[in-house]
């Protein structure tokens, strides 16, 4: 097992660079929304990106994530091309999915991204699905469910996480207690509060952690990857955080204090905490950091512009890949 | 030729696909049984119908896997396990219970492939038990397969005898679209005759069950054996009709069922799902739109009535279109103004 305190210069520059490279992809779409240009419905990751990441290099192409409508950070943590995802957003022909899927819908089956998923609590049958499929083939590999505090009152999540106990696969539930289901505060709709209760419940073990703390998420996640591969069955990380924005984008947020999110920008931002344990252990240098930074601009700078100018999709498709044979 | 139940044809088609495939993994509740029981014996019951019997003890617990009581779960696994590159075969009781996993069904592997821009398979077999007849009341007896027809992205199968289940399970399995594949309750124990060999049918294509000039009537799953009785009674007074067996309700072979309708003129459309937006409404649309000018005669749909379905045997009974009301209706499609 690795754990963050090993992880060399480069593991650790790459697990930034993801953070911020996520980051700025959705205070980039933040910001082109507004404008009108991007159709229908998006739901922003920024303020979570510790997890993604945390949770993700742990992985390998061959592992599985089954990802949310806050699906954006887990699909760049993964490996996801990120003009593919961009013009995918902006509905472009070249989109990863073809446009045909759209923010909700990311998916890339060679970086074992089993698809973004717009119904909440869709995904974790999915995710014990593919862990069935990893210990058949002898837990080499593992299968990550994502899912937020309001997944965690879906039974569909009770019956993945009681199923993956029963069949021992190795699957692992990643929930992310960004404090809002939708609009309604998880303080009210999480009967107990406690997601991790729900998982210890069914019979795994469940972690509570800062979800802002990229090497809290790492460590744990490595943990329940070793738990995993060594044929011991399912665990469940639940990692507490944030979401800077709205449920979706145009959302005015009514029901958060004014100053909330100000508050949390400053107290829990998970880049702002990476850069300042940098410091304090001299992994990496902050000008190195900086230069990250800087390039993530550019690349979403990048994405956006071809995004814009990509043509989109033609009449012959929205006929195409209902079936591969009919 | 061996002469087969359609019971014992379905479990033939399970035990040489996954001889032929390992990939093939079997999952649902009950499918071998016994797990956690104290009697210890493994395989306990097979499937409570019998069709996944004999699985276990050749194929072993990692590829035939006992669930809990949980639809969603099996359904998406068997999803998330397609995706992975394996090829799983859930079972689902009885169909009515996709009332509780309608999501990972109609939202989730129906649409996989076309909102991943083409890029994932699904290759998922979903079996179910359906149809009324054995007084099991209104949550077990449902047949449901129009509300999935609906559905683009899935494959819908209805066999109605031994020798095109097994061809058809086959097919199911070795197609890489996922596939809802529909078992009528009543006619698991009806024999005929199945080729020892593993084959299949195509899908998309109608079998042509009786041939005649008078009447044409498209019948499904059980609705076939009683549409034979009524035209084979019919056949001694002179009438004959041609019976159409679709055996898949998607793809729909439209052309077998015009192509007759142009030379009989009259359609009699025989379905046991609910008379509104059915089977038989939908097929009765297609024939007005494709065939109008050949109908002598209105459509005639023989379909329960629009109630759910009756425990009582006396009420039961009313229920399910038979023979007689079969009969009654080709008659009156020949009855000319």
């Amino acid at each position: 097992m690795t754990l963050s305190v090993n992880l060399g210069n480069a593991r650790l520059l790459r697990a930034y660079r993801q953070m911020r490279l996520i980051r700025e992809f959705e205070e980039r779409l933040h910001v082109e929304i507004a404008t009108g240009e991007i159709p229908g419905f998006t739901h922003l990751y920024a303020g979570q990106e510790a997890i993604a990441v945390g949770v993700c290099e742990q992985l390998t192409e061959s592992d599985y994530i089954v990802s949310t409508h806050r699906g954006h950070g887990h699909c760049i943590a993964k490996g996801c091309d990120v003009g593919g995802m961009m013009k995918e957003i902006y509905g472009r022909k070249d989109g990863l999915c073809h446009g045909k899927g759209g923010s909700m819908h990311i998916a890339d089956m060679t970086k074992g991204m089993l698809g973004a998923n717009a119904i909440v609590g869709g995904g974790p049958p999915i995710a014990v699905g593919a862990a069935i499929a990893c210990k058949l083939r002898g837990n080499r590999f593992v299968s990550v469910a994502f899912g937020g505090d309001g997944s965690a009152n879906q039974g569909t999540v009770f019956e993945a996480m009681n199923m993956a106990v029963v069949l021992r696969v190795p699957a692992i539930f990643v929930l992310e207690n960004n404090g809002y289901s939708e609009h309604t505060g998880a303080a009210y709709a999480v009967g107990s509060g406690d997601l991790a209760g729900r998982a210890r419940g069914f019979g795994m073990p469940a972690e509570c952690i800062d979800g802002a703390d990229f090497h809290a998420v790492y460590d744990a996640m490595g943990r329940a990857v070793a738990r995993a591969k060594n044929g011991e069955g399912p665990s469940t990380i639940e990692a507490t955080i944030t979401r800077y924005y709205g449920h979706f984008e145009g959302d005015p947020q009514n029901y958060r204090a004014k100053d909330e999110v100000a508050r949390l920008r400053v107290t829990m931002d998970c880049l702002k905490r990476f850069r300042e344990r940098a410091a304090l252990d001299h992994t990496v240098a902050q000008a190195e950091l900086d230069a990250i930074d800087v390039e993530a601009v550019a690349l979403i700078d990048a994405a956006v512009r071809d995004a814009k100018a990509a043509a989109p999709p033609v009449e012959a498709d929205l006929y195409s890949d209902v079936y591969i044979q009919y | 030729m061996p002469q087969l139940t359609m019971r014992d044809a379905l479990n033939q088609a399970l035990h040489q696909e996954m001889a032929r495939d390992e990939r093939i993994i079997v999952l649902g509740e009950d499918v071998s049984g016994g797990a956690g029981g104290t009697s210890g014996e493994r395989e306990a019951s097979g499937g409570i119908f019998g069709v996944t019997k004999g699985l276990l003890p050749k194929f072993g617990e990692g590829r035939v896997i006992d669930t809990p009581i949980s639809e969603s779960a099996i359904v998406g696994a068997a999803a998330g396990a397609a995706l992975a590159g394996l090829r799983p075969v859930a079972e689902i009781m009885f169909a009515d219970f996709v009332g509780v996993c309608m999501d990972q069904i109609y939202n989730q592997i129906a649409k996989f492939r076309y909102m991943f821009g083409g890029k994932s398979t699904c290759p998922v077999v979903i079996r179910m038990a359906m149809g009324a007849g054995m007084n099991m009341g209104p949550q077990h007896s449902q047949t449901i397969y129009s509300l999935l027809t609906a559905v683009p992205g899935l494959k819908i199968v209805i066999p109605s005898n031994a020798y095109d289940a097994k061809g058809l399970l086959i097919q199911a399995i070795r197609d890489d679209d996922p596939v809802i594949f529909f078992e009528h309750k009543a006619l698991y124990p009806r024999k005929g005759e199945v080729p020892e060999n593993a084959y299949t049918v195509a899908f998309g294509e109608a079998s042509l069950v009786r041939q005649g000039e008078h009447v044409t009537v498209v019948a499904i799953a059980r609705m076939v054996p009683f549409a034979e009785r009524a035209i084979d009674a019919l056949a001694k007074e002179g009438i004959t009709c041609d019976l159409i067996d679709p055996r898949t309700t998607s793809p729909l072979d439209e052309e077998t069922i015009i192509e007759s309708v142009e030379g009989t003129g009259r359609l009699v459309i025989v379905d046991e799902s609910p008379p509104r937006c059915g089977m038989a409404s939908d097929i009765a649309a297609i024939v007005a739109q494709k065939a109008f000018h050949s109908l002598k005669r209105p459509i005639i749909q023989v379909t329960p009535p629009h109630t759910p379905i009756p425990f009582a045997p006396a009420l039961e009974r009313l229920y399910v279109p038979g023979p007689p009301r079969i009969e009654a209706a080709i008659r009156q499609a020949l009855k000319d103004e």
